[in-house]
């Protein structure tokens, strides 16, 4: 990238950028929405769009740009408007920070986790303008569950990740990676020191903040279809309720995707393996290309956790949640990060 | 204290997982081996109704005495009857002419009836039968409103009556 003009770079990061939104996404309808969750009961899914329903996802997003753009008389337009565009565009900000190999990234800077974690409740503003601006008691709703929701669990995801942080000793995302795949468990080297071992917890406790943060299904309060109708995407229609569809699996993607660089060694396997001591050296090269399919397995399999999870249980009552996350998620992530510390500076 | 009620060997969260997981690994099992899914892919391939699905309703005509006990009991009037009197020949040599009533129409509007069978059930001469024939749909609802002709195709599809259950009683007459 160094010798391209800034406007030819800044075109690939684009381009980039909407590939690692889209791609994920869409393998995630694919995959695990239209297949996994057929199987799961026991039929096929779509069949008949291409090979195995395969072009399905074409057809859908074909019938939802052809429909009209309806906005209710008595919404406020232009929030009701931009609401599902900020939703989507805090995908898009999460995903800029995400490395996808040694110099394969969009940005690279010392506040990663920081910033990851800021950006990602921009979407629950979007959540709550689209419910406030679509005048109807349903909408209204929704959206109230899902900020009161969103702020809750984002406490718990906060402090889990504060353990990967204290333990790697960066806030860089980037660093992490090379921290856990050049990382060495009692002085074996030969699995690096993926996270998820020594952060259980934290991985858990990330993990179930990260279902709630999408309002997958046991947390899916703010959209639940035999109450509020469709919640904040009541009112919605053609291509705005298609970008708050595609802003929820494209962040289902992300979401997994950050899980993978924080807790499974992100683009990286553990650097022992080839003999390299750390990022740097002639990894680079190789990395740079294989790096990125690497993550995206490690996201694939993260998601469909996710999923698998959607599709076997039911939704909890709104007190069992903010219960759960205010007295089990929250004291577990807090003895999780002192328990980290006490280690972090007796070894 | 509240009796304790037996708790479940795996925590209900996981045998969750477990159930979804094993219909998952089912349906993608290979038909051959016994796997595959429970849905069958309908316009490809047909699922045989079973004997008394109740599809359509089929008309036997030579028995239809246009009584109009089944117009009448039909509870959203969907079937329409019209008749004229006619002369049938005698059953023995020398004898009168017969009176019969002779069936002009017999319509059943399809978009109105909500198939509960009253009609069949009523139907003192055996003339109305349940057939298990679905893939009737039309484009347009006024199409739905069928004749006595297309009824007595359907005849053709109505299986024969079951055997009698052991220790049923006889049917009688000659």
């Amino acid at each position: 990238m160094i010798g391209l003009a800034y406007w030819a770079q800044s075109l690939l990061r684009v381009l980039g950028g909407t590939v690692a939104v889209l791609l994920p996404a869409g393998t995630i309808v694919y995959l695990f929405l239209f297949k996994m969750m057929s199987f799961m009961q026991s039929r096929l899914g779509p069949m008949e769009a291409g090979p195995y329903g395969s072009l399905q996802l074409f057809a859908e997003v074909g019938k939802w740009l052809q429909k009209e753009d309806i906005s209710p008389e008595n919404a406020d337009k232009r929030v009701f408007r931009m609401a599902p565009l900020i939703v989507l565009v805090s995908t898009f900000l999460l995903v800029a920070v995400v490395p996808f190999g040694p110099d394969a990234y969009f940005t690279n800077f010392d506040a990663g986790v920081f910033y990851m974690l800021a950006v990602s409740s921009i979407s629950t503003l979007g959540i709550l303008m689209a419910g406030w601006s679509s005048a109807n008691k349903y909408s209204l709703l929704g959206g109230l569950r899902a900020a009161g929701q969103l702020i809750a669990y984002e406490l718990p995801m906060v402090l889990s990740v504060l353990g990967v942080v204290i333990q790697a000793g960066t806030m860089n995302l980037q660093q992490i990676v090379v921290a856990q795949n050049g990382g060495e468990i009692f002085g074996a080297d030969f699995i690096g020191n993926p996270f998820i071992l020594t952060q259980f917890v934290g991985f858990l406790v990330f993990m179930i903040s990260v279902q709630a943060e999408l309002t997958q299904t046991p947390f899916d309060m703010p959209i639940a279809e035999s109450e509020l109708v469709s919640g904040y995407m009541t009112e919605y229609s053609g291509f705005r309720f298609l970008i708050f569809f595609i802003a929820e699996f494209a962040t289902a993607g992300v979401f997994s995707l950050i899980a993978s660089v924080l807790f499974l060694g992100g683009w990286g396997v553990p650097f022992s393996w080839f003999g390299w001591d750390a990022a740097g050296s002639d990894i680079d090269n190789w990395m740079n290309v294989g790096g990125p399919l690497i993550l995206f397995t490690k996201m694939v399999v993260l998601s469909g956790i996710i999923m698998w999870v959607r599709f076997s249980f039911p939704r909890m009552r709104e007190d069992q949640l903010q219960r759960f996350a205010w007295k089990v998620l929250v004291p577990v992530s807090l003895v999780n990060i002192m328990l980290t510390a006490i280690f972090k500076v007796a070894f | 204290m509240a009796p304790k009620m037996p708790q479940p060997k795996v925590p209900g969260m996981f045998k969750g997982l477990g159930v979804t997981a094993k219909t998952l690994a089912q349906t993608m099992k290979p038909k051959k081996l016994g796997g595959g899914a429970a849905t069958v892919q309908y316009p490809h391939e047909k699922e045989t109704p079973p004997i008394r699905a109740r599809g359509v309703i089929a008309l036997r005509e030579d028995n239809c005495t246009s009584c109009m006990l089944c117009a009448r009991s039909c509870p959203d009037w969907c079937i329409f009857i019209e008749a004229h009197k006619d002369l049938a020949p005698p059953r023995r040599a020398g004898g009168a002419p017969r009176k019969v009533n002779k069936l002009d129409r017999f319509d059943i509007d399809y978009a109105l009836c909500m198939y509960c069978g009253i009609c069949v059930e009523v139907c003192p001469f055996d003339a109305l039968f349940w057939s298990p024939e679905y893939e009737y749909s039309e484009p347009k609802i006024a199409d739905l409103l069928h004749d006595k002709t297309k009824l007595g195709e359907w005849m053709e599809t109505v299986p024969a009556a079951p055997e009698l259950e052991a220790g049923a009683e006889k049917k009688k007459g000659k």
